[in-house]
């Protein structure tokens, strides 16, 4: 069984649609969605509608800070560009999308493997997985072998090596095996807001029969997003970026 | 569910037989095993766990079992199966008939020829090896067996590294892993990810074959290891008169304290040892003291600040330091087409400077060579393809050490080339085109038979008739 592991997608439409698309190719039944379904982008709407959709049908959804900022949560530590687009998206939303968006968990576990958007040490203080302290203390605060992780972009698998963390940066396309005997946290990257350099989508599938881990990157119309957003006022950094991958 | 203690002999373990034990060492133990459906002799290894175990036992297993599934070729024990981790930690291997390199290690000083024919060996598979992405690591006699067809196998993975998967091996105690005589100057300082790691190792086993004496003896602590990054080796050729300069060459270069002073690549090495003629001897090779007090103070220093280039993925790295065979024909080429094949080399080689360039050319057997005369004009028709060679190159303006020259004899040059690319590890063949010569009418094209059945790359270039 394999289960696709999407986060950050930032109300990006377009790479949220090329990632599912490429991970349906490779296998993929099961979806998880880490968090940050929606800020930054143009298309909140389409992008919760999608996601409630395969949440019907058995995928996992988890809380991130921007959906909670946009359901009314506090801001204070955001950047100008992500402020205005919450509030920009806060307009957007619904009441379904708001039920939906309310109704996530900010933590999700289902045997050996851990689901959540930020730190599993205290989820809701949303603290970064940066480094390998920070790692350390997520991994052991999860318990589990297995701890999928958002928040941060950058594409990383860090493990357990003695008393600490190392971490790893992936060959898109390359299996690894994942042993149960040690704890593992894996940040697929940014599916809506790549920003390692690569403009690219960035997932990755767990495959839970063989416990190994594929970290992906996949091409997409980025200059339809960039052009939505620039289309809806949003600000030009917001789009430039998609376009240039930072 | 079966423990890792219920595998001993004559047990049965996921359908495979447990016979004899082959060896027990202070991290596995090692079975023959056999299964109805494979005909082959197979060999189990299993950690040493449990109290007491060392806890690196463990690792190494757990690296060993990720990387060995992902080996393929001839110089690796092919793998069959593995068992859970959970429960019976097994890896069931091909059982290789051959023996160590021990063994060879124990008659040492042996003369130039086996030491090449040895080197060769071992070069040939740690290329292969370095193109599947994977750096040994623990290169040594212990790890190596020679099959009887007199090909070399590594064994014992539970050290390496695979580009793709990240580092499991802990470094214990503060001391560096790996074999105190064998492990490069890079390792001691905590680095393990670059091919040219196991061509130091390499040169320390040379070194042996070839004196009888290891350069840094066996140190165990960390002192010890460090002294190889300044203190040079005694020169190979004052240990033992009877060693080639050109042996020297090749053994001092494998060992150089810097990566980037070392060959690119284990098929260099290869490619040198079977032809020792054309290994350009310098200062090196020639040398028969070791560098005095200041020069080793020098050297000092710059350990002290010896800092490694960051990790490349293996096969990242090799593809920069290419082998790229040239065939040329002087007879038939005509000055422009062999411009627009220099031109073709000076695009791969100025874009990689670690790319090595075979001149080739096949010569047509001689008729008369049974006679004096016939075997004296052979000689001289072979001296002249190679000046031609050596003339075509020479406005490359490439350093000796890039460029080597083969003049092969052949009656088929398709398949001449093609097995001299198999044999040296070649990664690009450029060939011209011939266009429409009264040769290509009678014996087909050369060159489209190599583009259409070399098992490398290959450039065929052709110019405006």
């Amino acid at each position: 069984m394999k289960i696709a592991l999407l986060a950050d997608i930032h109300s990006n439409l377009e790479a949220l649609r090329a990632c599912l698309a490429h991970a349906r190719g490779r296998g993929a039944e099961q979806f998880a969605f880490l968090g940050d379904l929606v800020g930054y982008g143009a298309d909140p709407v389409a992008c919760i509608e999608l996601i409630t959709g395969l949440a019907e049908r058995g995928a996992i959804a988890i809380l991130g800070n921007h959906d909670e900022a946009a359901l009314g949560g506090l801001m204070e530590n955001m950047d100008f560009q992500a402020r205005d687009a919450i509030y920009w998206t806060r307009e957007r939303l619904g009441d379904r999308e708001r039920t939906f968006l309310g109704g996530l968990p900010r933590l999700v576990r289902d045997g050996e493997l851990l689901f959540v958007h930020a730190s599993a040490d205290h989820p809701e203080a949303w603290t970064y997985v940066t480094g390998g302290r920070q790692a350390l203390n997520a991994m052991r605060a999860g318990g589990v072998a297995y701890s999928f992780v958002g928040h941060v972009h950058q594409p990383t698998l860090y493990y357990e090596v003695g008393d600490e963390a190392r971490a790893f940066h992936a060959v898109p396309g390359a299996p690894i095996p994942l042993s149960p005997r040690r704890r593992w946290l894996a940040i697929p990257g940014s599916v809506g807001q790549p920003r390692d350099g690569n403009n690219t989508a960035a997932y990755a599938i767990f495959d839970r029969t063989g416990r190994s881990l594929t970290f992906y990157r996949v091409p997409y119309d980025y200059l339809s997003a960039a052009g939505k957003i620039r289309a809806a006022g949003l600000p030009e950094r917001l789009a430039k970026r998609l376009e240039e991958g930072w | 569910m079966v423990k890792a203690e219920d595998i001993r002999p004559g047990a049965e373990i996921d359908g495979f037989h447990v016979l004899e034990k082959v060896h027990e060492g202070s991290m596995a133990v090692l079975y023959r095993v056999s299964r109805p459906d494979i005909a082959q002799p197979l060999l189990m290894k299993t950690p040493k766990l449990g109290f007491g175990a060392h806890p690196a036992c463990y690792v190494g297993f757990e690296v060993e079992q990720m990387i060995l599934e992902k080996l393929v070729g001839p110089h690796v024990a092919k793998f069959f199966a593995k068992g859970s981790v959970e429960d019976t930690p097994y890896l069931v291997m091909e059982y290789v008939e051959g023996q160590s390199l021990r063994e060879a290690v124990g008659r040492a000083p042996l003369p130039a020829e086996e030491v090449a024919r040895l080197g060769r060996a071992l070069a040939t598979a740690l290329h292969a090896l370095h193109r599947q992405d994977v750096v040994h690591l623990d290169v040594k006699p212990g790890n190596i067996l020679l099959r009887p067809g007199g090909e070399a196998v590594l064994v014992d993975f539970g050290l390496a590294r695979h580009g793709h998967l990240p580092d499991l091996v802990e470094e214990e105690f503060h001391a560096p892993v790996g074999t105190g005589a064998y492990i490069s100057p890079e390792q001691v300082l905590g680095v393990r990810c670059d091919p040219r790691s196991d061509i130091y190792a390499l040169g320390v086993i040379l070194y042996e074959l070839a004196t009888g004496r290891l350069p840094f003896g066996s140190p165990t602590r960390l002192g010890g290891f460090r002294k190889r990054l300044y203190v040079e080796p005694q020169p190979p050729r004052a240990l033992n008169p009877a060693v080639p300069e050109w042996l020297q060459e090749v053994i001092l270069r494998c060992l150089e304290v810097r990566w980037q002073g070392r060959y690119a690549t284990a098929a260099q090495v290869a490619h040198d040892l079977a032809h020792p003629e054309q290994v350009p001897v310098t200062e090196r090779g020639r040398r028969l003291r070791r560098s005095g007090p200041a020069a080793s103070a020098w050297r000092w220093l710059l350990a002290l600040r010896h800092e490694p280039p960051p990790c490349p993925v293996p096969s990242a790295y090799l593809g920069s330091a290419l082998h790229v065979l040239v065939a040329l024909d002087p007879a038939h080429a005509t000055e422009a087409l062999g411009g627009a094949m220099r031109d073709a080399v000076r695009r791969v080689v100025t874009a990689e400077p670690h790319a090595r360039v075979s001149c080739v050319s096949v010569l047509e057997p001689s008729i008369l060579t049974e006679e004096e005369a016939g075997r004296e004009l052979a000689h001289s028709l072979h001296t002249q393809r190679l000046m031609e060679l050596r003339h075509w190159a020479r406005p490359l303006a490439l350093a000796q050490e890039r460029l080597r020259f083969h003049v092969l004899e052949s009656g088929n040059p398709a398949h001449a080339l093609m097995e001299f690319a198999d044999g040296h590890h070649v990664d690009l063949i450029v060939i011209g085109a011939r266009g429409s010569s009264t040769l290509r009418r009678l014996l087909g094209s050369v060159s489209s038979r190599v583009a259409a059945e070399a098992r490398c790359s290959v450039t065929v270039v052709r110019i405006d008739q």
